[in-house]
């Protein structure tokens, strides 16, 4: 292969392959230059730049929607972008939409609260599209240097989103908490990464699967030889873990959380809390089957990696062959218990629901004694991505042995996600509005709302039970089908996860219903005037909010979205 | 469309009152009085449309006798998790829907004395009876569960904003007990679910399921085969899942079917491989439904929710507690936990029995001790659903008996029974509670007296509910604990002579209870002035049930001539199949000493 050959076949997978599949996030960039540039122009400090984002991100969500409509992602296969950076499949489709749907509402808010005011709005906005840009990224890493990339791209707007509302103490402090915070985490990622590539001679995720493969770890414990190769693999796949559980603020790596959304406004709370930690949870999810599991036929991909290994690997040439060699032998033993990967996925899975567990239920219990909304939120956040995460560690134990249950438990993880983001931003839009509206955030000036805003208080009421997971409200269908893959995956392991997370939704209902009963049981406070909302806000309000009960009453849509985004993604 | 299809008929008895709640959310603002006769209409609207299963010939009615499901129907509700629409009404649930329906318009009758955000009152009220009839009606799995959480917020709200001075303690005390109960119920839905599988059912129990409808004439085989050429998604399913002419593509089809999960239940080994202690997948699905059954009876120990929510909640919402949410608990027992897991329950017969009687005299102790008016009347309920739970349990087709059902049967059916006349006699002593409440506003039992003086036709009604709580014969509790005390005997001498022997407690806590109220020459306590003598609106309430207490007592075939079919038909079933079991065991098991006969004769 020579160098004019690498040059043709690197441009035609770049120009050919990789950039139309692209377009959502060229759209992104495109956008962020074009407000950042306008501002330089005569008179370009009069374009609202709330416009401008918003056209940007209309633009962007309309490239990331399938063009003949949902069914089309049933033969969407597997395509790896720029030599195997990026790897787009309906997973990928699904999250985009999904992260541009709700940046998309999330403008709207901003605009609606006045966070974003004329002066700050060219910054605010170009980092919202940033910070959606590095989780764009992260959703559709197949590398480690890619995912690196998507997780800083996506931090760092967030430390300065946090500190957005300037002169605020608490505000900048939070910003600082979660920058060094972040800074750490990221420097230990980093460090991970270095060690598994380095181990594994490769930083592509496909190509290091089977590096795994053939270090054949089941073989190589059983004959007691290569404990130190194990040992580093674990060493660096844990400090991976950290990074990723810093992004889903999973125990014990939680710390920031409730220190920033309390810092934090209440909408970036929202961009926490939905998007970010969608992006965190794909990107486990593209570590744990990137890493877990080999696909039973891998020679679609090996065109476009072979560039990826002579640009950015360290060893190329036996790549191929270890590939084809393996390829006969990983279709017929796959899923039996010798398979040189099942090492590797119970490391993961193991970790991933300890951690899991540890998340949920030291959330709800965290929860319990906070006063201020937005805190008691941060820990829900908390909890709730601690139910998330045990939907892939339920995913990622399945995918052993049958990959269409495997499928089924990360379209839960999908429709968890989906319903999630209705429930967290109408929970913080409605927080972000009574604070425009009293000037508080603590739970016990909502006192008596219900005789002032009888609407929002409701709604609120029906986010706050869908979130404990109550039919028929939306929330219950992705906490059911959660429940239904820890089932399915079975084993003690996976029937302790189950218990746990049944036993969360009961310890859950005490915090959340708390806030429901100040809201409309207790009388309202003498000093607190009473709080009135526009018509925009409430309408707003009402947008967001109805899905979770019309989701509740008929999910059978979603479900299918979610059920077709994973219908072939192995 | 019309009113002669079930789907429309009972879909729009259990969506009335939601959609009239939502109504009465954006209407404008009218007097209180107004969003009250609103409620009472709807409430009197749904009354008579279960009324109408009365008339015989009607395209949608009741057909006495007939021990199978009637009115089903079947609809794809969320195909992509395989959750169905699925209602019908048999003789186990009918008379219960009636129940709700009946006390519905008198709880809502008793409401006039509410006064606080009276249109908030009045849609809770109503999305609880929608709760509370789609849990009696609803043959799918998770179509129950979502009905049985639906309640759950109302309720929630209505014992906490309604309610007495500890509301909001009673009020979470309870949503979190239901709350720990369905989690339960949930994870044993989700075992039986994944270990269910349809394609292992014959034309026959397909049939019973309700999947397949049989046509005039047509045998089952026949039906079935129509059913799979059909269009219908679920028979799609099934022929997939059959995988064809390839054995190894064959695959499990699960089911939320209730009736279908009962087939599986007493006609195949699905639920009987062992999961977790060396107990099968049904004796833990049935210990875990157990559970969260006996929260909502309740059962000692697991009671403690109810004399708080009782004793905060207003009059009328503890009416329909009483009457209604406790009987969802009996329901559950007798429609899921025993023809699903019949092994289980069979194992664990002497356990259920003797909660049941714990429950009867702890019950009945803890009401000997109250001095508070409504709290005895609460534990009085504990006592009396034991009753319940007991004849429920009696599992007396035994190898001992001959396999002979009659004397389960009569266990079953009283304690059938029991829940209707418990339904209502219970609301009628919470009523008259609440009537002298309404006045006084107190309920110390110590501090009541000479009623009977002061206000003679409350009294007379109070003396008459009580008695028919007693259990007096010729009034409603009567039949129901004869019933279920003589069914016991059969099964255990021991039970049979305590849970008899209750009967003095209960008329002791009773009698007292009359006497310390009712009797005596002079009121002892503070607002003797209020003691005005009954209104129209209450001696409204209180007729019918005293009424109805005495027409059940005198002459209880009107009750029993509807549920005695499917009552009789489900232990014949299951005394079948405990009869199949034991054959089995027998069959498996080495013959061994202690087999007595058999091994005598074998030995020279």
């Amino acid at each position: 292969m020579n160098l004019t050959s690498l040059i043709d076949s690197l441009l035609s997978d770049t120009l050919q392959t990789s950039l139309p599949l692209f377009g959502t996030e060229l759209a992104l960039c495109g956008t962020i230059v074009f407000m950042l540039l306008v501002r330089v122009l005569k008179g370009g400090q009069h374009v609202p730049p709330f416009l401008l984002a918003m056209t940007g991100a209309i633009i962007a969500l309309w490239l990331a929607l399938p063009r003949e409509g949902i069914e089309a992602w049933a033969d969407l296969g597997r395509q790896e972008l720029f030599t195997g950076m990026l790897v787009h499949d309906t997973l990928t489709a699904y999250l985009r939409v999904f992260l541009l749907s709700f940046v998309v509402l999330f403008l709207v808010l901003a605009q609606l609260t006045g966070l974003a005011d004329r002066d700050d709005g060219q910054d605010f906005f170009t980092l919202v599209l940033g910070a959606t840009l590095g989780m764009c990224v992260m959703v559709s890493a197949n590398h480690l240097l890619t995912i690196f990339l998507g997780v800083e791209m996506a931090s760092v707007p967030s430390y300065v989103l946090v500190g957005i509302v300037k002169g605020r103490r608490r505000s900048s402090e939070a910003a600082l908490k979660y920058a060094i915070y972040g800074a750490g985490a990221a420097g230990v990622m980093l460090y991970g990464i270095s060690l598994l590539a380095g181990v594994l001679g490769s930083a592509h995720l496909p190509t290091m699967a089977h590096e795994l493969a053939a270090l054949d770890i089941p073989g190589q414990l059983a004959a007691g030889e290569g404990g130190s190769t194990v040992m580093v693999l674990a060493l660096g796949g844990l400090m991976m873990g950290v990074g990723l559980a810093f992004k889903l603020s999973a125990v014990p790596f939680h710390f920031w959380c409730p220190d920033v959304f309390e810092g934090a406004p209440a909408e970036i709370g929202a961009f926490l809390s939905v998007a970010s930690k969608a992006a965190a949870l794909a990107l486990l999810i593209r570590v744990g089957f990137g890493l877990g599991y080999l696909p039973e036929d891998p020679a679609p991909s090996l065109a476009a990696t072979q560039p990826a290994a002579a640009i950015s690997m360290v060893s190329t040439s036996q790549i191929p062959t270890s590939q084809v060699a393996y390829q006969s032998e990983t279709a017929s033993i796959d899923g039996s218990a010798d398979d040189p990967l099942s090492p590797v996925r119970n490391f993961f899975v193991i970790l991933v629901a300890i951690v899991a567990i540890v998340s949920c239920t030291f959330g709800n219990l965290a929860a319990y004694g906070q006063t201020n909304i937005k805190r008691m939120l941060a820990y829900s956040t908390i909890a709730h991505a601690g139910f998330m995460m045990m939907a892939v560690a339920a995913a990622v134990a399945l995918i052993g042995r049958d990959v269409g249950h495997a499928e089924t438990a990360l379209s839960a993880l999908l429709l968890y996600l989906s319903i999630y983001l209705f429930m967290n931003l109408g929970a913080f839009a409605i927080i972000a509005f009574l604070r425009n509206a009293m000037h508080s955030e603590d739970i016990k000036d909502y006192a008596g709302l219900i005789r002032s805003c009888p609407m929002t208080a409701v709604m609120m009421t029906m986010i706050l039970v869908s979130l404990i997971g109550l039919p028929p409200l939306a929330g219950f269908w992705p906490k059911l089908r959660v429940l239904q893959s820890l089932y399915e995956a079975g084993g003690p392991l996976m029937i302790t996860v189950l218990v746990a997370a049944g036993m969360n939704t009961a310890i859950s209902l005490v915090y959340y219903l708390r806030v429901v009963k100040v809201m409309c049981i207790d009388p309202p406070s003498d000093t607190q005037e009473p709080p009135t909302l526009g018509f925009f806000s409430t309408a707003y309000i009402l947008v967001v909010a109805l899905p979770v009960l019309l989701f509740g009453i008929m999910p059978e849509k979603v479900a299918e979205w979610a059920d077709l985004a994973t219908k072939n993604l192995f | 469309m019309n009113l002669s299809e079930p789907v429309v008929y009972l879909s729009l008895l259990v969506f009335l009152p939601a959609v009239a709640a939502l109504v009465l959310a954006l209407l404008p603002r009218l007097t209180d009085d107004a969003f009250k006769f609103i409620s009472l209409a709807v409430t009197i609207v749904v009354f008579i449309l279960s009324l109408g299963f009365f008339r015989e010939g009607a395209g949608v009615d009741f057909e006495v006798g007939v021990a199978e499901m009637q009115n089903m129907f079947n609809t794809d509700w969320i195909p992509t998790f395989g959750i169905q629409y699925f209602m019908a009404l048999d003789g186990i649930s009918f008379p219960l829907v009636v129940l709700t329906t009946f006390l519905s318009v008198l709880a809502m009758g008793a409401s006039w004395p509410i006064k606080k955000h009276v249109r908030g009152y009045c849609i809770l009220f109503l999305l609880l009876e929608t709760g509370m009839l789609g849990v009696f009606m609803s043959l799918d799995f998770f179509l129950f569960y979502v009905f049985w959480e639906v309640m759950l917020l109302p309720m929630y709200f209505l014992i906490g904003v309604w309610g007495g001075p500890r509301r909001e303690y009673a009020a979470i005390k309870f949503f979190l007990y239901t709350l720990v109960g369905s989690v339960l119920m949930l994870i044993a839905i989700l075992m039986l679910y994944f270990n269910s599988d349809l394609t292992r059912l014959d034309a026959q129990q397909l049939v019973d399921a309700g999947i397949v409808h049989v046509t005039e004439g047509a045998s089952p085989e026949e039906a079935r085969n129509v059913w799979l050429e059909g269009d219908s998604l679920l028979a799609e399913r099934y022929q997939e899942a059959l995988g064809g002419d390839d054995p190894s593509q064959r695959r499990p089809l699960h089911t939320f079917n209730i009736l279908a999960l009962q087939q599986m239940g007493q006609h195949t080994d699905l639920f009987d491989a062992e999961v977790l202690g060396g107990r099968s997948i049904q004796w833990w699905a049935f210990v875990l439904l157990f559970i969260g059954f006996a929260i909502k009876v309740p059962s000692v120990p697991l009671h403690t929710w109810l004399p708080d929510a009782h004793v905060e909640a207003p009059t009328p919402i503890s009416m329909i507690l009483a009457g209604v949410l406790l009987k969802m608990g009996g329901y559950g027992i007798i429609r899921i936990c025993y023809p699903i897991c019949p092994q289980a329950g069979y194992e664990l017969a002497y356990v259920v029995c003797t909660i049941g009687v714990v429950s009867m005299v702890y019950g009945a102790f803890a009401a000997l001790a109250q001095t508070d008016f409504k709290r005895m009347v609460a534990y009085s309920s504990v006592s009396h659903m034991g009753y319940v739970v007991l004849g429920l349990g009696v599992w007396s087709a035994m190898a001992d008996t001959g396999y002979n059902a009659e004397y389960w049967k009569m266990g079953v059916n009283g304690a059938m029974y029991q829940m209707i006349g418990h339904g209502i006699s219970s609301a009628g002593m919470f009523f008259m509670v609440g009537v002298v409440y309404d006045r006084v506003h107190h309920r110390n039992l110590n501090e009541f007296g000479g009623l009977f003086a002061k206000m003679p036709l409350y009294s007379a009604l109070a003396v008459g509910l009580f008695f028919a709580g007693l259990g007096l014969p010729g009034l409603c509790g009567f039949i129901g604990e004869v019933f279920v005390v003589l069914s016991v005997w059969k099964y255990s001498y021991l039970l049979a002579i305590i849970s008899a022997s209750v009967v003095v407690l209960t008329a002791g806590y009773i009698l007292w209870a009359i006497q310390r109220v009712y009797l005596g020459a002079e009121y002892k306590g503070p607002h003797e002035e209020a003691l005005v003598p009954i209104t129209w609106r209450e001696l409204a309430i209180a007729t019918p049930l005293m009424f109805l207490a005495i027409v059940f007592g005198v002459y209880p075939n009107c009750v029993l001539q509807y549920m005695q079919p499917s009552v009789d038909r489900q232990v014949d079933h299951l005394a079948a199949w405990t009869q199949r079991y034991d054959e089995r065991e027998t069959a498996t098991k080495p013959l061994s000493e202690e087999d007595g006969q058999v091994a005598a004769v074998k030995r020279p």
